[in-house]
């Protein structure tokens, strides 16, 4: 009988996967709930014997939206699938640890020097490089050392740690144990956000296949759920909660390396960090290091959402200008109507426009136009956008999230937005903006982490105010 | 529920774990539909916090509710992959049509309207979820029939 694939993921069981696989069974298919492609227009998107089908309504009516050989699939074939090779194409639960056990012989110096080659650095938004970190964690002496899993995924337009936890939960395994391995840590912990409860049920499973089959047993892995606060996606506000109070920020240093979990040398990463590393330590890091560009090095898992025609997940070398992601792999505004702003890295992001949009995706480029990759999210606003309003929900996000902590972000996101509200009826706007372009200022410099610290980005470049010491 | 599941029992079950207070205090939220003086008292006890610590951490996080929930809870994301396609339009015919602002719950407790930032369906939007199923493409009629 013929082999069916239908994804189990969050995105295709809104739209219906979870029935279609039901009426596949009834036809007689062998139906296995992979994870999702990531191509979301396409979703849900059924695999028979190698043939793709979507987007599928109706599982007794398939040919007329057969799209052909899932590995002939353009918007597959032109991507460099690292994190994601498994992702979608196999059964997440039945897993094979034998590649794992070569790297878990390796000792611990080849790995961190491996991590170095490659070049390897932070997903999560900060892009710092990953090797610091391991070597800090292994050579500062705890009695205890923690791996903890950022999987506190919040900013709007990113989807990519759901898509791996959901559809190749071992992926995240993998790397977490190489890493406790590679920097003597006893313990992993991932802190997962609340509003992924099938990622949560998903990964539990595959916590328990790995744990009977004896994968946990030197470096024991725990899943913590978060509570509903975007702040906590700030590592130090994580590991705070993780202590089990509020999601209040700490001043650095000491960083998390030093001095994180419970005062313990505590490793933290993205969960597409870590999802990076089985491939990467698979090929070589000099290999790694040979994809993408400069000291952005390996592939990005960008995300592509909002306005656009074909929305998804593009694991892509770095690199690549904006524009090419949006228009050839995005296909353009799903209005049809000209881009009017591209905001790039979450909401603290930049707002990007016309001549930027032919920027390259990589670290450096980016920071040099006052932009950052984030967490390789792409909002796509076509030309109705009114960036005027952007600014001031920057503002509001910030209010809305901030900690409290420190003055300059829970003031001061509160008098940005009343400020912008000012503006909006203001006749003389430039008095606005010059005091709005002071509170930037303060907020940026005088700010304890990037919440503050960040939101001026998107409010400069919405209200096209010039980037500060500029 | 569980029967003889006391909320010192429930707070019990997390102690030594990692954020265990927080885990308490969901599963409360989960049980009880929304805590309450005397679940907050069992989770300070028996973690060995003050009240006030325990209040503040209820405080902090959006999903600890001291409110009951509606029979019916609607959520809208808010942020921006879903602004860019219509959530604000979304948003306030959807408050219209309920009768209700973003954030109330209807005065015969049938229906409440909140606001959620990203949901991680963001190439889908706008995004919302129903009694925590999730909606893509969503339309006023879809949240509200």
């Amino acid at each position: 009988m013929s082999v069916a694939s239908v994804p189990c993921e969050t995105l295709a069981n809104a739209l219906g996967a979870n029935d279609i696989a039901a009426a596949l069974r009834e036809q007689g298919h062998t139906v296995t709930r992979t994870g999702s492609l990531g191509l979301a227009w396409l979703e849900p998107l059924v695999e028979i014997d190698g043939i793709a089908y979507g987007p599928v309504t109706d599982a007794n009516n398939l040919e007329p939206v057969r799209l052909g050989a899932v590995d002939q699939l353009p918007a597959l074939a032109g991507q460099q699938r690292l994190v994601f090779d498994r992702c979608g194409r196999q059964d997440p639960f039945d897993y094979d640890p034998a590649p794992l056990h070569t790297q878990l012989q390796r000792p611990p110096e080849d790995i961190l020097e491996e991590v170095e080659r490659s070049g390897l650095r932070g997903r999560g938004g900060a892009g710092f490089p990953a090797h610091i970190k391991w070597r800090t964690v292994r050579a500062t002496p705890g009695k205890r050392k923690y791996v903890v899993v950022n999987a506190d995924e919040g900013d709007s337009g990113t989807f990519a740690d759901r898509l791996v936890m959901e559809g190749d939960p071992f992926r995240l395994i993998e790397g977490m144990l190489i890493a406790g391995h590679a920097t003597g840590a006893g313990k992993g912990i991932v802190y997962l956000r609340s509003e992924y409860p099938l990622a949560a049920e998903r990964f539990a499973k595959a916590l328990g296949v790995a744990r009977a089959a004896g994968l946990l047993e030197r470096f024991d892995i725990e899943l913590f759920i978060g509570a509903g606060a975007y702040i906590c996606g700030e590592e130090t506000s994580l590991l705070e909660s993780l202590e089990g109070k509020r999601g209040e920020v700490r001043a650095k240093p000491p960083v998390p390396a030093v001095s994180g979990l419970f005062g313990c040398p505590t490793l933290v990463h993205n969960v597409i960090t870590l999802g990076a590393v089985p491939a990467m330590l698979q090929m070589g890091g000099s290999a790694y290091a040979g994809i993408g560009v400069g000291a952005s090095t390996g592939t990005m898992t960008f995300q592509l959402a909002g306005n656009v025609r074909r929305g998804g997940l593009f694991e892509l070398p770095f690199g690549l200008p904006l524009r090419e992601l949006i228009e050839d792999w995005g296909g353009g505004t799903l209005s049809g109507r000209p881009i009017g702003a591209v905001q790039v890295g979450g909401p603290l992001g930049a707002y990007l426009r016309g001549a930027q949009l032919d920027t390259p995706l990589t670290y450096e480029a980016l920071a040099a136009i006052g932009a950052g990759v984030g967490h390789g999210g792409v909002v796509v606003f076509d030309d109705t956008v009114d960036l005027m309003r952007q600014a001031h929900y920057a503002f509001a996000f910030c209010a809305h999230e901030s900690c409290g902590k420190c003055t300059p972000c829970r003031i001061g996101a509160v008098r940005g937005k009343e400020l912008v509200e000012t503006l909006m009826a203001s006749a003389q706007p430039e008095n606005e903006l010059a005091v709005i372009l002071d509170l930037c200022d303060v907020m940026e410099q005088a700010s304890l982490c990037q919440m503050g610290g960040m939101t001026p980005i998107p409010v400069r470049s919405a209200l096209s105010l010039p980037r500060s010491g500029s | 529920m569980t029967q003889g599941q006391t909320p010192r029992d429930i707070a019990q079950g997390w102690s030594g774990r990692i954020g265990g207070p927080i885990s308490a205090l969901r599963e409360m939220v989960e049980r009880f539909g929304c805590i309450r003086q005397p679940h907050m008292e069992a989770v300070a006890e028996v973690f060995n916090l003050s009240r006030a610590e325990v209040r503040g951490i209820v405080s902090f996080y959006e999903d600890l509710r001291i409110e009951p929930a509606a029979r019916k809870r609607i959520r809208i994301c808010q942020a921006e992959a879903c602004q860019a396609v219509g959530a604000r339009a979304l948003t306030a015919a959807t408050a219209q049509r309920l009768g209700i602002a973003l954030g109330e719950t209807a005065s015969d407790g049938s229906v409440s309207l909140h606001a959620v930032y990203c949901l991680g369906l963001c190439a889908s939007g706008p995004s919302a979820t129903v009694d925590d199923r999730p909606v893509v493409r969503a339309t006023v009629e879809a949240l509200t029939s």
